[in-house]
């Protein structure tokens, strides 16, 4: 029975390939615009370590100066100052915590053909692998001991290794960076979580950082942050590397891993003991105001979501309604012009639920056209979005999901399209057009 | 013209008028909005910038060499580049203009170390070639001398004593007042204003202080530096490609991280609102076609099926214009009914985006204009069709269809 409606679909179809084609293009045009907006929103909502969402939290403490917020709603500052960051890796208090910051060294080789390069570098202690789950091909995570003695040893991403080893086996070799040489301890696997979930404050959507290093070697190495660096307060009193540690300037990105919600709440106890200990000392003039958030609720904090995709994806669907308005009318219009056809049908004796299939089948097959060719838009959409928008290489994508997604989205809608068409058409009484016009 | 029959016709077969209308009506409200976010994103990309943005290049250097000398290191590279043939000047610069990252401050007119309210404004470091390489105008007071400008550590910075700024930055911090030979204050830390500059467009785009910029008379040495070079018009290129060579051949212990022209990290800035206007432009063309072909189908259908009562009504005395006449009219009210409803979503849209982004309301006249384009299209769209309905031969109605 399918395949014979399919037939006479198919028939019915090719008897107006005007019609056909317009209503196809008009159902493709729509799918491929909404799939191509919402492909990209749905990859810069996505969550990389979803599976640790609530074991992962951004920390925020309100250090900011008593006269203005740091943001102009009132927020507290997105990143911590040096003073509070070491005091609270000291404090040791959560299973987990890390503290790090992007800067930028120099690479040099001993290859001729190779010009000396700057490199984007985390510098971190090495929780920072196991909280993130950050996958090792060659070796591993460098130790305590080295956190503690700020040991030069350093840990290569894919990429890099590659260009520098051919992607051979480089751990105990050694690479020079600020002319010094630091010992390869581990190579990471293809690791490039969109978005940069773990410093959003420095291009959300970016690579993640070329190598990574001991965060103490801040101090010997005088190393800044090559990312956003935001101040208030007194001027220091002088000018030395040591009185911009101690400074208010926020810097860095504070994690925690707190496994549970007690776990949790205890945590928040803790910072807000904290800075109810440094208000005694003078400093964190503000009201308490200490947040966590977990990896999603960090996304969202901070609009990782362009408000250009939200307006485009809102568009795309109006844009969408019109194009199915559209085909809905056309259904209808050549439906009715057969209704003499349909009225004779009636009268021999077929049902309205064979005849209602029968019309259904024929929309599907200009829902399924128009939802392929609109795929294929999308994709190409999509390609042109990549072109167009410098960076958007990570989240301009789209995967099985939204394949899916929007396959599902040009079924659903020509068969919305389709019913009312279906149901109209059939409900007409036999007799009228049985009759000459 | 008859308006009752021609509705009392379409209430007999109200879902196609009522798709259409439905049709028109979101057309014109995303049409509107589309067309207006366009618009201001162009304006933002098209402001004039107050500096010769087309002819300059952006050098990055990085030391590399343990015996690198910060000191001699600026002042060899930038003799290179001034000396470069079709290089108007050249500076050192902290900040790129265009870019969307920078330094960035705030500045009262008295002293204070913790002040309740400031003016943020964009900072930026050059030298005494800073003005010409970045082509403002000064308007008022003198440009840096060269004795004035320090040569300092990055370590080791503290506020400069004199800066010049823009017309915006003093409008701001004294209102109706003129900037030249004032003293602002970052903190405690005064700064005399010796120069006042016309229109620089500063660091940030799209951060609604962009105007209000400073420069100071300062080089930063450190391992890492910029540096702005200006130059002949349709010479940049050639320049950008001279340059690395000769930088590399100066020896100074650093390399050319890279060279690009100013208009790459512009460009950069603006990819997002250039993508937006392009997507916008697509939603925009390709719904305005959809919606025209809608109208050609259904108008097309219902020419069909009335070709009998054409036939009849031309047989009893209707002209080929009354026949054209009946279709545009009966399009007319359709759109109609459509744009009076489409004010409605257009308004409810802005009402949703202005919510979504810090958008000012839409400008009450793209609804008018919006409407009119609309009518139009509905006109061209049903002319096709009207005249076909005209062309059909009154003899037609004899026969059976």
């Amino acid at each position: 029975m399918f395949l014979y409606n399919l037939r006479l679909a198919l028939l019915s179809l090719k008897r107006d390939p005007v019609l056909t084609a317009l209503m196809i293009g008009a159902v493709a045009i729509g799918i491929g615009m909404s799939t191509t907006t919402l492909a990209v929103y749905h990859s810069m909502s996505t969550n990389p370590i979803e599976y640790k969402n609530d074991q992962l939290y951004a920390v925020q403490l309100d250090s900011w100066g008593a006269n203005q917020p740091y943001d102009t709603d009132g927020r507290p500052p997105t990143q911590v100052t040096y003073r509070d960051g070491q005091a609270l890796m000291k404090a040791a208090r959560a299973p987990h915590q890390n503290l790090s910051f992007v800067s930028s060294l120099t690479l040099t080789t001993d290859k001729p053909d190779m010009k000396p390069e700057l490199l984007d570098i985390r510098v971190t202690y090495n929780d920072f692998f196991s909280m993130f789950d950050v996958p090792f091909e060659y070796g591993g995570p460098w130790g305590k001991d080295a956190d503690q003695d700020a040991q030069q040893v350093v840990v290569l991403d894919q990429e890099m290794n590659e260009k520098l080893f051919g992607g051979a086996n480089s751990v105990g070799k050694e690479i020079l960076l600020d002319n010094r040489r630091f010992r390869i301890v581990g190579v990471l696997k293809k690791w490039a979580p969109s978005p940069k979930f773990y410093d959003l404050e420095n291009d959300s959507f970016g690579d993640p950082e070329d190598a990574f290093i001991p965060f103490n070697l801040v101090t010997s190495m005088q190393l800044h942050s090559s990312g956003n660096n935001s101040c208030w307060g007194p001027p220091p009193p002088d000018v030395s590397f040591e009185s911009y540690l101690n400074s208010e300037c926020v810097w860095l990105q504070f994690w925690a891993e707190l496994p549970t919600t007690a776990a949790r709440d205890d945590y928040h106890q803790f910072l807000d003991n904290y800075v109810n200990d440094q208000k005694k000392l003078g400093r964190f003039p503000r009201p308490l105001d200490n947040r966590l958030h977990t990896v999603s609720e960090w996304l969202a904090y901070n609009h990782v979501v362009s408000k250009d995709s939200e307006a485009l994806v809102g568009l795309s669907f109006m844009f969408l309604a019109v194009c199915m308005l559209n085909t809905i009318g056309l259904i209808l219009a050549k439906f009715l012009r057969r209704s003499g056809e349909i009225g004779l049908r009636r009268a021999v004796g077929a049902s309205k639920r064979v005849l209602f299939y029968q019309y259904l089948v024929e929309t599907g097959v200009i829902g399924v056209s128009g939802g392929l060719l609109g795929i294929l838009l999308g994709w190409l959409g999509l390609i042109g979005v990549r072109n167009l928008l410098q960076g958007s290489d990570h989240y301009a994508r789209m995967d099985w999901t939204m394949i899916g997604v929007s396959l599902l989205l040009a079924i659903l809608a020509s068969m919305l399209a389709g019913l009312y068409p279906a149901w109209r058409v059939v409900r007409i009484p036999p007799a009228i057009y049985l009759k000459v016009q | 013209m008859e308006i009752r029959p021609i509705l009392s016709a379409m209430l007999r077969n109200k879902t196609g008028a009522i798709l259409i209308a439905l049709q028109i009506a979101l057309t014109l409200a995303i049409v509107c909005n589309a067309v207006f976010i366009i618009h201001d994103r162009i304006t933002q990309m098209a402001r004039n910038s107050g500096m010769d943005v087309e002819n300059m290049i952006v050098v990055s250097m990085s030391a590399y060499k343990p015996e690198y000398n910060a000191d001699n290191a600026v002042k060899t590279d930038l003799d290179v580049l001034r000396g470069m043939p079709g290089v108007v000047d050249a500076s050192y610069s902290q900040s790129i203009p265009l870019s969307g990252g920078g330094w960035s401050d705030s500045a009262t007119d008295h002293a204070d170390p913790h002040p309740k309210a400031s003016t943020p404004m964009g900072v930026f470091h050059m030298d005494e070639h800073g003005l010409n390489t970045l082509g403002v105008k000064l308007v008022e007071g003198r440009d840096f001398s060269h004795e004035e400008v320090g040569y300092i550590d990055q370590d080791k910075y503290t506020t400069p004593k004199l800066a010049i700024v823009t017309k915006a930055f003093g409008e701001k911090v004294w209102p109706g007042q003129d900037a030249l030979g004032k003293t602002f204050y970052e903190g405690t830390d005064g700064v005399t204003v010796i120069g006042v500059v016309d229109t620089m467009e500063g660091s940030w785009p799209h951060w609604p202080g962009f105007e209000r910029n400073i420069i100071f008379p300062t080089v930063l040495e450190g391992s890492y530096f910029r540096i702005l070079v200006r130059t002949l018009p349709g010479q940049r290129d050639a320049v950008l490609k001279q340059m690395e060579q000769k930088l590399t051949d100066a020896h100074t212990g650093n390399f050319v991280l890279h060279a690009r022209p100013l208009t790459y990290y512009r460009d950069h800035t603006n990819s997002g609102d250039h993508a937006m206007t392009v997507m916008l432009s697509l939603v925009t063309a390709l719904i305005l076609g959809i919606t025209a072909l809608g109208i050609v189908g259904l108008a097309s259908f219902s020419v069909r099926q009335r070709t009998r009562q054409i036939g009849t009504r031309r047989a009893l005395g209707a002209k080929r214009g009354d026949i054209v006449r009946y279709f545009v009219t009966e399009n007319w009210l359709i759109t109609t009914m459509g744009v009076v409803l489409g004010s409605v979503f257009a308004v409810a849209l802005n009402y949703w985006l202005v919510q979504l982004y810090d958008l000012p309301h839409i400008a009450w006249y793209y609804i008018p204009v919006g409407i009119v384009s609309l009518w139009v299209l509905g006109l061209l769209a049903v002319l096709g069709p009207a005249l076909k309905a005209a062309a059909i031969p009154p003899a037609i109605a004899t026969r059976n269809v």
